[in-house]
């Protein structure tokens, strides 16, 4: 794999998937400009603070810019970046690019006294992986068009539509690169 | 909302990961002090990426004297209940039944900080007990490694709150870069010495050797006041910056603390930081730090 991924690097956790994505050589880019965007085979929207990010998005103009990208290339979303990929969000704050047929539910796990590492169970893995779950958003789906990756408590916490992924807790943080692994096996 | 989790189980390693984890998430962004549920919504719909509660920001605490304590929960509630974004508050350093109320109050992030009045002239709060995370302040390499290892989450520089001037919080971020740099060239057999030396536990030092960095996220507080400040804490290194006084004791809050998110994002641009420092009304006055006597600088507060 020699192509580049993008890490949409407007704010939040973006430094940590790069390191994800070194452990398994594949080269990555920080984007903070939609015309970095050019020449990239996937892109990561990261965790952190989706209003904080949903408002830079705007700013910076990359909402158009992403969806075109999205059309023919795929993107992950964590936390923060899978309440972006969502047709929908209970939040007005938040402008989600509506890349996937879901609804995200902010904050739906609690504040941070209610954070914790789960383990679950991923659909095309036999191990279980450790999954930090932080001031985490839920997922309500749509459309039959949703493939259930793993769920958490009979709830779906990571989810897949053509090429995309979206998935409420961070494999970022966690010495596993097997989510990342599997998105980029995806791509091709 | 799912809240199945029990809030009163004690920390563990476990938890500390996940404390960490919300640091992680506040990188690259702007922290907020705010006082009320208005401000607090100006910093939000501003971008910031969390916001701090308290009675009075730094410059007024400094001017009007007096013991500062934690501020009132029914101010700190309402202000949970404006923004979705974290909500921080102080506590004052070692005061940990302050920390223990703002824990029930289910905030987000705790900041056992010396613009309040210490509680203890000895210890820090043993942040290990908390499910809530904390951030300290640091002045140098030894005082970041003791509170990381009490438990903080997230170190801070301390600069001089609520000054509106740099120069501290830069100081502070120089030395602490200058000696995770020199670690980085020592050899182990060195190691316990420089331990003993900074007052640091060994283990903690012995980390910084081998990364050449902290081991949970290094962001910057006290002074920051403009766009160009944010841009030059982090190009020194710190992951994301914590405005106090600099916004609200600003002429224009809501344009100022937008440009500050900006700039944080886009701290090595210069194009992006001559845009977002256009037409800014006055930032706040400042002192000059030969103004502020010994004896009432915040920075020193901590051991």
């Amino acid at each position: 794999m020699n192509n580049t991924v993008g890490v949409l690097a407007l704010q939040g956790a973006y430094q940590k998937h790069v390191e994800s994505l070194s452990r398994l050589g594949v080269k990555a880019r920080l984007i903070r400009q939609p015309a970095e965007l050019s020449g990239c085979s996937g892109l990561i929207i990261p965790g952190g603070e989706s209003t904080t990010i949903s408002l830079l998005i705007q700013e910076y103009g990359f909402y158009e810019p992403i969806k075109a990208f999205a059309e023919n290339c795929p993107v992950l979303g964590v936390c923060a970046g899978m309440i972006m990929m969502a047709n929908e969000v209970d939040d007005a704050r938040i402008v989600p690019l509506a890349l996937m047929p879901f609804k995200a539910l902010r904050n739906y796990y609690g504040r941070q006294v209610h954070s914790f590492n789960g383990e679950i169970i991923l659909s095309f893995d036999s191990e279980p992986i450790k999954a930090p779950f932080i001031r985490a958003p839920g997922i309500e789906e749509l459309s039959s068009d949703i493939e259930i990756l793993a769920t958490h408590n009979n709830e779906a916490v990571m989810i897949a539509s053509g090429k995309h992924i979206a998935l409420s807790f961070h494999p970022e943080l966690i010495d596993d690169t097997r989510i990342h692994e599997y998105w980029l096996n995806r791509m091709y | 909302m799912k809240n199945n989790i029990d809030t009163n189980t004690n920390s563990s390693e476990n938890d500390f990961s996940v404390k960490v984890g919300l640091a992680e998430m506040l990188k690259g962004g702007a922290i907020m002090d705010v006082t009320n549920a208005e401000q607090a919504k100006i910093a939000e719909d501003a971008g910031a990426c969390a916001v701090m509660a308290l009675e009075r920001i730094p410059a007024d605490i400094r001017r009007d004297g007096g013991v500062a304590r934690a501020s009132d929960p029914d101010m700190i509630q309402q202000i949970k209940d404006t923004v979705s974004i974290p909500v921080m508050a102080k506590c004052r350093i070692g005061h940990f039944a302050e920390a223990q109320i703002l824990q029930a109050l289910e905030i987000d992030f705790i900041d056992e900080s010396e613009v309040l009045t210490p509680a203890d002239e000895a210890n820090h709060i043993y942040k290990h007990d908390f499910k809530v995370p904390f951030v300290c302040g640091a002045t140098n390499l030894g005082e970041a490694l003791r509170r990381i290892g009490e438990g903080a989450a997230m170190m801070r520089t301390k600069g001089e709150a609520g000054s509106g001037n740099i120069v501290e919080a830069v100081r502070h971020m120089r030395a602490l870069q200058d000696e995770m740099a020199r670690l980085t060239t020592l050899g182990r057999e060195q190691l316990m010495s420089v331990a003993k030396q900074l007052g640091a536990p060994y283990d903690l030092v012995c980390y910084v050797a081998e990364h050449g960095k902290l081991p949970v996220p290094n962001f910057s507080a006290g002074g920051i006041a403009t766009p160009a400040d944010a841009a030059l804490v982090r190009q020194l290194g710190a992951e994301a910056v914590f405005v106090g006084s600099g916004i609200f004791k600003s002429d224009d809050p809501a344009a100022r603390a937008a440009a500050i998110v900006k700039a944080t994002t886009h701290y090595d641009d210069p194009a992006v930081l001559l845009e977002v420092s256009r037409g800014l009304q006055p930032g706040m006055k400042g002192l000059e730090m030969s103004e502020i006597p010994e004896e009432e600088r915040l920075a020193v507060r901590g051991w």
